[in-house]
Order: structure tokens, then C-alpha cells, then sequence
């Protein structure tokens, strides 16, 4: 779990009684170690990320099926094209834009909320915080799995209370209309906490003499928030928001178990119909090129991600 | 859960209030923020306890229309059914959890044998394009998971590495190694350098001075970076049920959402097997939670 090398076999401190001799050249040594301590990680990396994604740049210029076997023949570019112009993935692209705008607005929204609210109170901050971030730290198979008795439409408690109080029952996860809706307010339920963690990172970071001088100069509450509060957070917000925009976009296992892409297509991400392409359809060269098309976007994403980081950093 | 869209909304109208309210004295205010925290915290956290009475039901009652809340027989049955079999064994879920356990434990010491040099050495020397190099490692970690899996697929199945937990752990690894590079490169660099410099002025080697003087400085972020790593992997799931096909390799995840393949769906025993699988989660984010902000982004952002 932790370091192998722990306090226990640890070398204790009595080896400095007998320095050993200086003589090797500092330069050269630093060289070497840099070598030797950074080439493993990136070898590793380099085995398992980037030949990997070569491979399937490679497949996604061929025809190979990993079912059928045999030699790939090149059809250049024809995968691409195909995809491309294939009005299913307009709709599962659609269908991915709606998931991930709707999801991280909400969480955004509701996160910093609740961060602004909690960054409020001087007692009881700690334990409200660890509460509000139990399903972060969830895995999704537990959350999708959670969620799914929740929304069941006969048994689900969330019908049983809607009963209760007299309203309809609702068929969460099996109409094409709501299932999308449920998607995002599970990926809410966990991911909330994760905006307002950083929010709150954000807010109680922000220096209290400039609320007392706000104070001072009798400026209002909304002009405070508008003045100070969120051009201080906000740079730190947007690196939130792109983080949960780049995990949404890549998302798979909930949408797996809460509804499998159904009823229909209606919750099929790009993510999820790569998976059907690829392990269901077995057309490994339309999914590899698929997949690679999905890898620019998330590079592209990656880089904003990078650029705000690095300004936050520099500031 | 449209419950909490709506109490998203309501702390609109109150904050409009605020002005006169705060004149004629904050009291009012303050009750109501809490109300509404209270609400907010009791909507994120009904799910959990939900689950929980769930696994503790007895069968009768996790289906009862309308849905008891209170007045339930106690039973750990569930919980039993998780790790012993109808005939005394131990169960197939039992086993993936043992795996679980291998899996994410020999990929974590892996992960932070490997990435935390490489994180000393990016933060003590200069190092080619170094911004470049953490953007790339950093960047395979954004990989979209569904995505990556379809050539490791094929690259296992070629050499046999397919449905064997050698292959999951080296994954893993991979997945982790970027994540402890991050990590730890912000706790090494509030190591000063200094210490290596003046032990390296007694006569140690650098590599002597990182071992003796920086590292065990850095072994509380080792721990929290570890715990990390750990949890990120315990969690996993698309790699898992992709690269695994027998229940003498599968990890905890993929048996666990195997549950409710049927045709009818043993909810009890579905929410006791999550908290069993859960409950380590939760106990190692509150050990590492001073440092959950580097940790859930990856080390990006640190306070």
C-alpha cells in the first residue's frame, strides 16, 4: 500500500558517521540518475499508452476485424470518412455534447453553491464537507448500481416517495426522454462534490482583508461576490469544470450499468457506441479509427486544460 | 432526485433577499442557509443510507411498494450471501474481492516504485522539454479508458497477458504511474533541495541524499499518494471487465455489476457486496483527506 521501501528497512541516519569519499563528477552523476530514475516511468508508458494508441492508429487505416482474423487489408482513410458522415454518430455526438453540457453545468452550478454556502460557516465546516464528499469517492459500478434499484419504476424508492405525495410514477431509466435525464442527475449526484471540493479550495483561499475593506467601503453583498469572490475562484473553477468535462466526455461505466445505452440509443455516448463497435460489432478498424477521433478531442481538451493550469500557477 | 434540482434553485430567491435581510440583522439569513445545507447534505447523502438499510432488509421488505423506511426486520444475511456460499464455501464474489485486493495493492507499490524517482528527478534537474514531458505523462492518463482498451485487448490476447491478473496489474500501473508522477512532484518540491546539496557537501552521493535525507521526508506524501493510487484502482472498472473473462481473474467491479445479469436481481445482496466493496474506499479518502483536492485532480492543483 505504501512505499515498499517504509521506515522499517529503512537505512538509519548511523551511516553518516562514515561519509563516503567525494570523487565522481556531481554533473555527470545527476545525468545518469535523472536517466535511470525517469526512463522506467516513461518506458512503462510508452508500452502501455502510446504503442497501444499507435497500434490503433495503425488498425484504423486497415479493415481488420479481431474476430475474423487473418491479414488487414489498408482502406486508407475510408473509416474515417465513414464515420464522419455517419449520421448514428451525429446522434450519439449529439446525444455526448447534451450529457456533458448538461452534467457539468448542473454540478458547477450546484457544487459552488454549496461550497459558497458551507464557506459561510465557521462551525461544523469539516464534517459538512466530508459528508457532501462521500460519492465522490465512490466507484461508478457502486453509484450506477445504487441509482439503478433507486430509479427502478416499480419498486425504486424514488417512484415510492414520488407516490407518496401524490404524484405520478416515473419510468426513470426505460423512456427514451428521461433515461438522458437520469444519466445526468446520477453523474450530478456523484460529481458535485468534486466542484464544490475545489470551490471550496478556491473560496476559503480567498484573503478576508479584502471582505473588510469591501465592508468598509459599505459595498454590497452581490457586489462583494461579483468583485472579489469570483474573479479569485474562478480560474481555479474553470480548471474544475474542464476536469469534469474531459471525464463526462470519456465516461463509459455508468452509462454501461445504469441503462446500457438504451432504451434505444437514447444514453449511447460516443464512448459507450465505441464499445459497440469494437467488442460487439468486433469492426476493430472502424472502432480503432473512432477511437482515434475521440482521442483528438480529448487532446485538444487536455491542452485547454493545461493552458489554464499552467496561468493558474504563474499567478 | 429531482428532489435536489429544486433545492438547487431555491437559494436563487434568498440570495435576491439578501440586502434588506442583512440590514434588519443576519439572523434569519443564517437559518435558512443552514436549512438549506441541511437539505442539500441529506439529498447527496440519502442514496448511501438508502443502501445501507437496503443490505440490512430482509428480502420482503427491499421490494415492499411503498418503500419502508423504518419499520424493517434487521437481517445480515446479505452480508453472509456476499462471502459464504449456499453450500459453506466461499463465494465466487468472496474470490473477486481477493483479487481486487492483489490487483490494486501490486499495481500501487508498482506505481509509486516507478513514479516516485521519476517525480524527484523531474523536480530537482533540468530535464529536456521538461513541461512537455509531465503534459504527455499527464495526458495518457486523460486517455478515454473505452479507447485504449480496444489495442491492449489485442496486444494481450497476442502475448497472453488476456484474462490473467498480471495484465491487469501492469494497466494499472500504467494508469497510476502518471498520476503519482504529478503527485509527488509537488510534495518533493517542497523539499527544499537544499538538505541534498549540504549532505551532498558531506561527501554523500546525490543518489545518497535523496535516500537518506529527502525521501524519508517525503514518505507522508508517498503514504497519501499511495492511498490514491490504491483507491483509483480498487475503483476501476472498464479495464477490468474487458481484460478478464474467468471469475478466477475478476476483480470485485465487473463481479459485482455481474449481479444484475439475471433475470431477477438479488438487490440485497447487490447492496451488501457494494458496501463491503465501498466501505475501505471511504475509510482511506477521510486518512488522505488533507489531501484530496491534489488527489482528485491528479495532483494538478494543489492548496
Amino acid at each position: 500500500m505504501s512505499d515498499p521501501v517504509s521506515l522499517t528497512d529503512h537505512p538509519v541516519r548511523e551511516a553518516s558517521s562514515t561519509p563516503p569519499a567525494p570523487g565522481r563528477s556531481r554533473h555527470l552523476s545527476d545525468r545518469w540518475l535523472t536517466v535511470a530514475f525517469i526512463s522506467p516511468a516513461l518506458l512503462l508508458l510508452l508500452a502501455m499508452s502510446v504503442f497501444p494508441l499507435l497500434w490503433a492508429l495503425y488498425l484504423s487505416f486497415t479493415d481488420y476485424s479481431a474476430t475474423r482474423g487473418g491479414p488487414a487489408t489498408f482502406v486508407w482513410f475510408e473509416n474515417f470518412t465513414a464515420i464522419l458522415t455517419s449520421a448514428q454518430v451525429h446522434l450519439r455526438a449529439f446525444t455526448t455534447l447534451l450529457y456533458v453540457v448538461g452534467a457539468v453545468t448542473l454540478q458547477t452550478v450546484l457544487g459552488f453553491s454549496i461550497a459558497y454556502l458551507i464557506s459561510r460557516r465557521v462551525r461544523g465546516r469539516g464534517v459538512l464537507t466530508t459528508l457532501f464528499l462521500v460519492p465522490m469517492m465512490l466507484s461508478p459500478v457502486v453509484v450506477g448500481l445504487f441509482w439503478r434499484f433507486m430509479l427502478d419504476a416499480q419498486f425504486g424508492v424514488i417512484n415510492s416517495m414520488l407516490g407518496s405525495i401524490g404524484l405520478g410514477q416515473v419510468e426513470w431509466l426505460t423512456k427514451q426522454n428521461t433515461a438522458l435525464i437520469s444519466l445526468i442527475v446520477v453523474d450530478t449526484w456523484q460529481w458535485t462534490p468534486f466542484i464544490m471540493l475545489i470551490a471550496l479550495a478556491g473560496l476559503t483561499a480567498v484573503p478576508k482583508y479584502l471582505y473588510e475593506a469591501a465592508s468598509i467601503d459599505r459595498a454590497s453583498e452581490w457586489f462583494r461576490f461579483r468583485t472579489i469572490t469570483l474573479p479569485l475562484v474562478w480560474p481555479l473553477l474553470l480548471i474544475a469544470v474542464l476536469f469534469r468535462a474531459i471525464e463526462a466526455f470519456r465516461l463509459f461505466d455508468l452509462v454501461y450499468i445504469l441503462t446500457s445505452g438504451g432504451p434505444g440509443v437514447s444514453t449511447e455516448t460516443l464512448s459507450f457506441h465505441v464499445y459497440k463497435v469494437a467488442f460487439l460489432g468486433f469492426n476493430t478498424g472502424t472502432a480503432s479509427a473512432y477511437g482515434i477521433l475521440m482521442v483528438l478531442i480529448v487532446i485538444v481538451l487536455a491542452q485547454l486544460y493545461m493552458r489554464y493550469l499552467n496561468k493558474l500557477k504563474e499567478d | 432526485m429531482a428532489v435536489s434540482v429544486d433545492e438547487a434553485v431555491s437559494p436563487g430567491p434568498v440570495r435576491d433577499r439578501r440586502p434588506p435581510r442583512r440590514r434588519s440583522g443576519g439572523r434569519g439569513r443564517v437559518v435558512i442557509e443552514v436549512a438549506v445545507l441541511a437539505v442539500l447534505a441529506a439529498v447527496m447523502l440519502f442514496p448511501v443510507l438508502w443502501m445501507i438499510e437496503t443490505s440490512i432488509k430482509e428480502n420482503r421488505d427491499v421490494y415492499a411498494i411503498p418503500a419502508k423506511f423504518f419499520d424493517f426486520t434487521v437481517t445480515l444475511d446479505h452480508f453472509k450471501d456476499v462471502f459464504v456460499d449456499s453450500g459453506g464455501g466461499p463465494t465466487t464474489l468472496s474470490g473477486s474481492f481477493l483479487n481486487s485486493v492483489i490487483v490494486a495493492g501490486v499495481s500501487t507499490v508498482l506505481a509509486t516504485v516507478l513514479g516516485v524517482p521519476a517525480a524527484w528527478a523531474y523536480s530537482r534537474f533540468s530535464v529536456k522539454a521538461k513541461k512537455d514531458q509531465l503534459f504527455f505523462i499527464l495526458s495518457t492518463r486523460f486517455m478515454p479508458p473505452v479507447v485504449v482498451v480496444i489495442p491492449i485487448f489485442l496486444m494481450y490476447r497476442q502475448v497472453g497477458l488476456f484474462d490473467t491478473k498480471l495484465g491487469l496489474i501492469l494497466i494499472y500501473t500504467a494508469f497510476n504511474v502518471p498520476f503519482t508522477i504529478w503527485m509527488m512532484k509537488g510534495f518533493v518540491d517542497e523539499v527544499p533541495a537544499e538538505y541534498e546539496d549540504a549532505a551532498m557537501l558531506d561527501g554523500y552521493t546525490r543518489l545518497q541524499a535523496f535516500w537518506k535525507f529527502t525521501l524519508p521526508l517525503l514518505l507522508p506524501g508517498i503514504a497519501a499518494t499511495a492511498v490514491f493510487a490504491l483507491i483509483f484502482s480498487w475503483n476501476e472498472f472498464v479495464f477490468a471487465i474487458f481484460l478478464t473473462s474467468s471469475d478466477a481473474v475478476r476483480t470485485a467491479p465487473p463481479a459485482i455489476a455481474g449481479l444484475i445479469g439475471g433475470t431477477t436481481v438479488d438487490w440485497g445482496l447487490v447492496a451488501a457486496a457494494s458496501i463491503v466493496f465501498a466501505l475501505p474506499v471511504l475509510v482511506f479518502s477521510y486518512l488522505v483527506r488533507k489531501h484530496l483536492v491534489a488527489g482528485v485532480t491528479l495532483g494538478a492543483v494543489r492548496r
